[in-house]
């Protein structure tokens, strides 16, 4: 649905009497499939937005190619544009006029006949639930209120992709995962959806495949299990009272064992795939006779993937 | 027909919002309502008017060309405020006419300027303000073309600065003097009539009385027309190739 080939953007800024070229996005490759919640992780200022900017035809590659939809993006922007929704960052409405008034002009922009216009707004608010507010002014919604409208002015036209630039930034997490819902509702609908995130729970529950970007380059891409695993497998920590030495010994054997360590009160395990991993464990202990106490399975954070790609914890740039 | 389309629908919103804060409106009409009221007494004796109708039909003609100048040269803060709040993004992915965009606009400043326009013609009319119907049509016509000129020069300067903090001032320092030299407040004389030929709005503001004076025949009224036409395509090009390069 999106394919992209060493797409670039540089800008020039200006500090002092000093031009200074930053090269906001060098060379992404991308493939996302049809139906699926792609997202985009990366702290800020890693080249997300650049990058979603350049696929929604906002601003230009320096080069680069890419495919959208079947439109190609420097040749066909006007085609592209017809099968994209894009939903900004920073809001997209006038405060003095209603979510109604929004929606259909947003879809007449595309072409869409009056009374077509009319019918789809109807039937976007009542799918963001937004019937109740859909004629007081916008200035008077709430923040996830206003974002819905965003969402929903991005998909009046029944996009094939949709990009959604940090969907839920600046949202308390009730608004946050009822957002998880109408985003996973369009993935329903058939939409392909682009999200950008800096915020590591999100990529994690929301998104199908992601792709980790820092410094205007893409450091890993998979599904979050595999960009887990990729990083360490699993981890398990069996608690033991005594026979410690022993037990160690025994599992240090088993193939399924990546690295062992002996900690305080037991030992701790790296596995690839803890769910298969512990019932293997749990027999072999029990098999020896040895009391076991406790056992933990941690799975590794994308924190944790992002850590080992880029050397710095997400959680801190 | 896209573009016409496309161009009524960016109008109609445009006007929306402009009657539901209705608020910069009645402040443009501020500035020559006030000029009518406590400037216009001071003009008869002033000019040597025989008398003071002679003086307001002297004066209004310029006033509603300052008005058309005032009233568009600082629209380009509206844009401004549109471009932070997204709204102009939200256009720009949308497959809607670039042109559309800025015609749209310009067609509102037009519209408010003609209805501030009549506004204040009829509140001069108990002043001794007398006109015949087809030269105050020709009158609006310039003024008109006044507007979506400025209009569409102010929008593509907002696209370029795309900050208040640097529209204002330039504006300010262009206003003053092209308002200064138009000789909308005083008859112009000596060296500094010798620069407002250069002025265009000096030209505007010769035939708008020329007109008043019931002489559509004057040759400045074809010559003004002239300028200010070509004046205004020349700004339209600029200004829709600005919109198209930033709002690609």
């Amino acid at each position: 649905m999106i394919e992209t080939k060493s797409l670039r953007k540089s800008f020039r800024s200006r500090q002092g009497r000093e031009t200074k070229t930053v090269e906001a996005v060098r060379g992404v490759d991308l493939f996302v499939s049809e139906g699926e919640i792609f997202g985009f992780l990366g702290p800020n200022g890693a080249g997300k937005t650049t990058t979603l900017r350049m696929l929604a035809t906002l601003i230009e590659p320096d080069g680069g190619e890419a495919t959208i939809a079947g439109a190609d993006l420097r040749r066909n922007s006007g085609e592209v544009r017809r099968r994209i929704g894009y939903v900004a960052q920073g809001g997209s409405t006038w405060d003095e006029v209603s979510a109604r008034e929004e929606l259909v002009l947003h879809a007449r922009m595309y072409g869409i006949g009056k009374a077509e216009a009319q019918q789809r707004a109807v039937r976007a608010l009542d799918a963001f639930q937004l019937t109740e507010y859909a004629d007081r002014k916008c200035k008077t919604y709430s923040g996830g209120q206003r974002r819905r409208v965003d969402i929903a002015l991005g998909v009046i036209h029944d996009p094939k992709v949709v990009f959604l630039d940090e969907p839920t930034t600046g949202l308390d997490p009730q608004s946050r995962a009822h957002m998880w819902d109408e985003i996973r509702r369009l993935r329903a609908e058939g939409m392909t959806i682009f999200v950008t995130t800096h915020y590591l729970e999100e990529a994690d529950a929301l998104c199908d495949r992601l792709a980790i970007m820092d410094y205007g380059e893409i450091v890993a891409e998979g599904t979050p299990d595999e960009l887990k695993r990729e990083v360490a497998g699993d981890v398990v920590t069996v608690g033991l009272n005594g026979s410690t030495p022993e037990a160690a010994q025994m599992l240090d054997s088993e193939s399924y064992v990546n690295k062992l360590e002996t900690v305080e009160g037991g030992l701790r395990l790296y596995v690839d795939q803890g769910a298969t991993a512990i019932p293997q464990i749990l027999r072999k202990i029990d098999g020896a006779g040895i009391h076991l106490g406790t056992i933990e399975l941690h799975r590794p954070s994308l924190d944790d993937v992002f850590l080992e790609k880029t050397g710095r914890s997400l959680r801190e740039s | 027909m896209k573009l016409l389309r496309d161009t009524w629908l960016i109008f109609q919103r445009q006007m929306l919002l402009v009657l539901r804060n209705p608020v910069w409106v009645v402040i443009g009409i501020l500035q020559p309502l006030y000029f009518l009221l406590l400037f216009g007494p001071l003009l008869k004796d002033a000019l040597h008017a025989p008398t003071a109708a002679d003086a307001y039909r002297f004066f209004v003609p310029g006033l509603l060309v300052m008005l058309a100048m005032f009233g568009s040269m600082f629209v380009g803060f509206g844009l401004i405020a549109e471009l932070r709040a997204g709204v102009i993004e939200r256009s720009r992915v949308t497959p809607v006419s670039r042109l559309a965009l800025m015609l749209g606009r310009s067609l509102r400043d037009v519209a408010t300027l003609i209805a501030q326009a009549v506004l204040i013609t009829v509140l001069a009319i108990p002043f001794g303000l007398t006109v015949r119907v087809g030269d105050v049509l020709l009158a609006y016509l310039m003024l008109g073309l006044i507007g979506v000129m400025l209009s569409a020069a102010s929008n593509a300067l907002a696209l370029k600065l795309r900050s208040e903090d640097a529209l204002a001032p330039l504006m300010n320092g262009v206003a003053q003097p092209l308002l200064l030299l138009s000789g909308i407040l005083l008859p112009l004389t000596g060296w500094v009539a010798t620069v407002a030929d250069f002025n265009p709005f000096s030209w505007a503001v010769d035939a708008s009385r020329a007109l008043f004076a019931g002489d559509p025949g004057d040759n400045s009224v074809w010559q003004a027309l002239l300028i200010l036409g070509a004046l205004t395509v020349l700004t339209l090009f600029w200004s829709a190739r600005s919109f198209a390069r930033s709002v690609r």
